[in-house]
């Protein structure tokens, strides 16, 4: 057993790539050596900005013989089959294969065929060239006069097994024993026996090849830095991921920033700490706000101790800043009021027209639905004008993130009503599932405006979303629609809104949304199946009967229901019920039918007044008063009496227990 | 990291105890890469938004034959002028370009180098490769690279040009250019463009340009006279055509730069839809790669290189 170890040192990996491309050459490494017959055990993988390698610590030294039977034709078959078979199998003669009997087919030739072994460093040395020439890269390049792609320039392959170098040559890159450790601080070339010596002058070379290791630390010296300022560090995983590829070996810096800049928006600052400059944003300890500070992971030990990094970054921040500052001063000279004309000239989408279209449709619908959700019509409207109006601001310009944001601090400054400016900001609301939803009556008109006028627009030009693709974001739309009625409480039917197509994307919607509340399909289904159109009230009934289906009552009667339907759906299969008939008290006879008569009689107000108040959970307390009527008919009524009134009457009275039920939801749909 | 064994104009500046002043930077950059092997070109004297415009680098990064240039670019981009109120930007600025066809092995480090040779001490300061995929679908290339960052300031563009003008590199060159203003910001530690040390001698970046900004900013965005540009435009596309049918690539791609400028302005005036802008943006596309097209039948490349880039 030997061990093996890989290393393909390039040019700077960006920094997205590495993780999956180290799990990718891990995978392709394993595969191929299992699928040439070697066992492997466990594989260690590891990446930095310049190298990708793994380690697999033993492996048989060979694979073993493979013998395998070859089938010949059978014996007495014609020469030229046998010929063939001798040609094929590579023996001299036929003699030299055995004769095997099958009962079936009688008697034909095999021969044993022994596959040699081979040895694993004649695999590793086919392997690794062909991995390295159909590596999956999402983007590859050539470079110099070659026709190798790699990432970046591929510099040196380090590829041992039991210590010794696995010869080969991709493109004019020879295999070897030999890298490089960080740029700046260890820009020798040194060799490596195994991988305890790798792991060991990699380090003292200054790179930390685990990711992980990398993470750990910048973690570890940021907390500490802040710990000893008395600041807190705001975590960020996306950009942690991100900054361990950017370096060998993290020195984590303390930057300060001029503190006038705090009277930037903090959105601003944070945006271009992050984005721009892929610092870490601090809090002070003491205010819980931004503090003047920022972290910034270097990849460089600096004699001075980083001060010249702290001091330069700091300046390239306040250039940055100075710019924001730029922007946000001149912003606020003109209002957003008179930016409105502007979006005349931005195209929303082509066949649909100018973002100062949608707005002006936007202003209506706003206008049309305060009513309906308690908002200021004219607040509305006027947030409404004003929701794009930032998109025309040098700030969204440079950071479109801020969209919204940008708006209510301009909104704010141009002395419009804290409801407008806030309904700027956030009718762009929810954003993604987990984002909040508005609960102010402005936010909410024009939140729904926006979003309803988007789903129209589209679906009127036969931009639907797609099993695959939704390029307009517009299921994320309609459930940003849903989540707004729902947690607003908002009656809303959507036949006054929306065409038939776009109520069913809804509907579609709807059941999605319910389902992943945990709601049960059939359930979802029984109320669906009721021509009900508005959001809320589909809801509340879905919740009221799931639980009520959860309960004893809810089971019998449920139980009680698919057995006297049972009986109706077998007469109407004979097309033998007569809806036109009424039950009526002269043709009752047995007390069980007269005690459901009159169960159904004395619920049918009640259960009138509850759907009224729409009052589900008192809807199903009167549903539990005929349960037991139902059972006791069912258990001594025999419907089908030889009187044709008896008959009729009882079947009627299933009907009308039928018809009770179903203003709820369609019981059929619900597994018993 | 090599010594420096040659007195430049950075090294004389800081033997002075001063900084390297702007022209410090252009000299000793010129400096170091003649002693690359660079052929020192002049900017190219029409319009371009950027230095990988200049023929030297478009039509020079095709065919197989060896290249070095280097040379100093003023770059036009009339929607970035701010009327000279804007510390860090400009409508009108200069960027220093590399390029080295094929590419040598040692690339980053002969441009680290250079970076020692203006003064920045890649163990003091923390210099970065960071991803960034360079696009220009005006010419038709494509390449991969990084930006490189100093200090978190990006100071260049370092790209691998996969493709130009529709066409594979082969070989491939390796394509460096400078920020010259935010580099000798850097430099300097100035925190405004405008204070910049142009000479060493007493002339700061805004004596020489400010003016200009505030006139060419006023042009760009209010007397540019948007009926003139788009005849224009027509014209330019014109005679670039003709140009073409006579097979002379070099006044071709001239008259292609002057249709993407033209066009650049009347982006800048914000009167483009940006339907018409994809269908300006197609229109020299068509034109620099017709220009490339013609390039290369002029200077031979393979019929069997082309059909291979066709496939792309």
């Amino acid at each position: 057993m030997s061990q093996f170890l890989l290393e393909i040192f390039s040019e700077e990996i960006p920094a997205r790539f590495q993780k999956r491309a180290s799990e990718d050459l891990a995978k392709m490494v394993k595969e191929g050596l299992e699928k040439a017959g070697v066992n492997v055990g466990e594989i260690t993988n590891f990446v930095a900005p310049r190298r990708l390698g793994i380690c697999i610590e033993s492996l048989p030294n060979e694979t073993p013989d493979v013998s395998e039977e070859k089938k010949g034709p059978k014996v007495g078959a014609p020469q030229p089959a046998i010929d063939g078979f001798i040609r094929s199998a590579g023996i001299s003669s036929i003699e030299e294969a055995k004769i095997v009997s099958d009962p079936k087919k009688g008697d034909f030739y095999v021969v044993e065929i022994v596959k040699k072994g081979a040895k694993t460093t004649d695999i590793i040395k086919e392997l690794v060239p062909s991995i390295v020439r159909n590596f999956p890269w999402q983007k590859s390049m050539r470079w110099g006069e070659g026709t190798l792609r790699w990432v970046r320039p591929l510099h040196s392959i380090l590829c041992l097994f039991g210590g010794e170098i696995v010869d080969f040559e991709i493109d004019g890159i020879k295999s070897g024993n030999v890298t490089r450790g960080h740029r700046f601080h260890a820009p020798e070339d040194f060799t490596v026996t195994d991988f305890a010596d790798y792991q060991e002058k990699t380090r003292a070379a200054h790179v930390l090849i685990d990711r992980e290791e990398r993470k750990k630390s910048i973690m570890s010296q940021a907390q500490k830095l802040c710990a000893d300022n008395n600041l807190e560090l705001i975590e960020d995983i996306g950009l942690l991921e991100e900054v361990c590829g950017l370096v060998d070996e993290p020195f984590v810096i303390l930057g300060q920033m001029d503190e006038a800049f705090l009277d930037l928006p903090p959105e601003v600052i944070r945006l271009t700490l992050r984005i721009n400059q892929k610092y870490f944003v601090v809090n002070s300890k003491a205010t819980g706000k931004l503090a003047p500070y920022f972290i910034v992971v270097s990849n460089v030990n600096a004699a001075d101790g980083g001060t010249a990094i702290a001091h330069g970054n700091a300046r390239v921040l306040s250039a940055r800043l100075n710019d924001a500052r730029y922007f946000w001063d001149l912003d606020r000279k003109t209002t957003l009021e008179a930016r409105v004309p502007k979006l005349d000239k931005i195209v929303f989408h082509q066949k649909i027209g100018s973002i100062g279209d949608k707005v002006k449709r936007v202003v209506e619908l706003a206008g049309e639905l305060s009513p309906i959700v308690g908002a200021d019509v004219d607040l509305a409207k006027r947030a409404a004008l004003l929701c794009k109006a930032d998109l025309v601001t040098e700030m969204v310009g440079e950071f479109p993130e801020l969209q919204g944001v940008m708006g209510r601090y301009y909104a704010n400054n141009d002395q419009e009503t804290l409801d407008v400016a806030n309904a700027i900001a956030e009718h762009y609301k929810p954003v993604g599932p987990s984002d909040y939803v508005p609960t102010n009556p402005v936010s909410i008109a024009v939140a729904l405006a926006d979003k309803f006028d988007t789903l129209v627009s589209f679906f009127a030009i036969g931009e639907k979303p797609t099993g695959s693709g939704d390029p307009y974001a517009l299921r994320r739309a309609a459930l940003g629609i849903i989540r707004i009625i729902l947690e607003n409480k908002i009656r809303l039917p959507l036949k006054t809104r929306v065409s038939y197509e776009l109520q069913s994307f809804f509907i579609d919607r709807l059941k999605v949304f319910l389902k992943d509340e945990g709601l049960e399909y059939d359930v979802i289904d029984a109320v669906f199946a009721g021509a009900d159109d508005d959001i809320y009230r589909i809801t509340q009934k879905v919740k009221t009967l799931s639980e009520f289906l959860k309960t004893e009552e809810g089971k019998t009667l449920l139980e009680g229901y698919k057995r006297a339907t049972n009986i109706l759906k077998a007469e109407e299969k004979k097309g033998a019920l007569d809806g036109t008939f009424v039950a009526s008290a002269q043709y009752l006879e047995l007390n069980a039918e007269k005690a459901l008569f009159s169960a159904i009689n004395n619920t049918k107000a009640a259960l009138a007044v509850s759907l009224n108040n729409e009052d589900y959970v008192g809807a199903m307390k009167t549903f539990t008063l005929l349960r037991d009527p139902i059972f006791d008919f069912l258990d001594n009524v025999l419907v089908n009496d030889s009187d044709e009134n008896k008959r009729k009457n009882r079947l009627a009275l299933l009907c009308d227990l039928r018809q009770m039920m179903s203003q709820v939801a369609d019981f059929e749909c619900i597994r018993g | 990291m090599e010594n420096v064994e040659y007195s430049t104009a950075c090294s004389r500046a800081y033997a002075q105890g001063r900084k390297p002043s702007f022209q410090d930077i252009i000299l000793t950059l010129s400096d170091y890469w003649a002693r690359q092997g660079c052929v020192i070109l002049q900017p190219y004297d029409t319009e371009v938004g950027a230095g990988t415009l200049h023929p030297a680098t478009t039509l020079r990064a095709l065919g197989d034959k060896p290249w070095k240039a280097a040379y100093v670019q003023p770059s036009r981009r009339p929607k970035d002028g701010r009327y000279g109120e804007n510390p860090n930007r400009l409508g009108h600025y200069y960027q220093y370009q590399v390029i080295l066809k094929p590419n040598p092995p040692n690339l980053q480090e002969l441009y680290l180098n250079s970076l020692y040779e203006i003064g920045i001490d890649p163990k003091l300061h923390d210099i970065r490769f960071v991803e960034d995929d360079w696009e220009n679908p005006t010419v038709g290339a494509w390449g991969l690279g990084w930006e490189v960052w100093c200090d978190g300031m990006e100071v260049s563009q370092f790209t691998y040009f996969q493709q130009v003008g529709g066409f594979d590199c082969k070989p491939v060159s390796g394509e460096l250019t400078y920020g010259l203003e935010r580099l000798t910001m850097y430099v300097q530690g100035v925190e405004n463009i405008y204070d910049i040390d142009f000479n060493g001698n007493g002339v700061t970046y805004g004596d020489v340009f400010h003016e200009n900004e505030v006139e060419q900013s006023t042009f760009n965005f209010e007397y540019s006279n948007v009926e003139i540009l788009e005849r224009w435009f027509k014209d330019a596309e014109t005679q670039c055509n003709i140009l073409l049918e006579a097979k002379l690539p070099l006044p071709a791609f001239d008259w292609a730069l002057k249709a993407s400028h033209l066009f650049n302005l009347m982006d800048a005036r914000g009167v483009v839809s940006p339907t018409e802008r994809q269908s300006f943006i197609a229109r020299v596309r068509d034109l620099a790669k017709g220009s490339a097209a013609a390039w290369i039948d002029k200077i031979g490349m393979s019929k069997q290189e082309e059909l291979k880039a066709g496939d792309k």
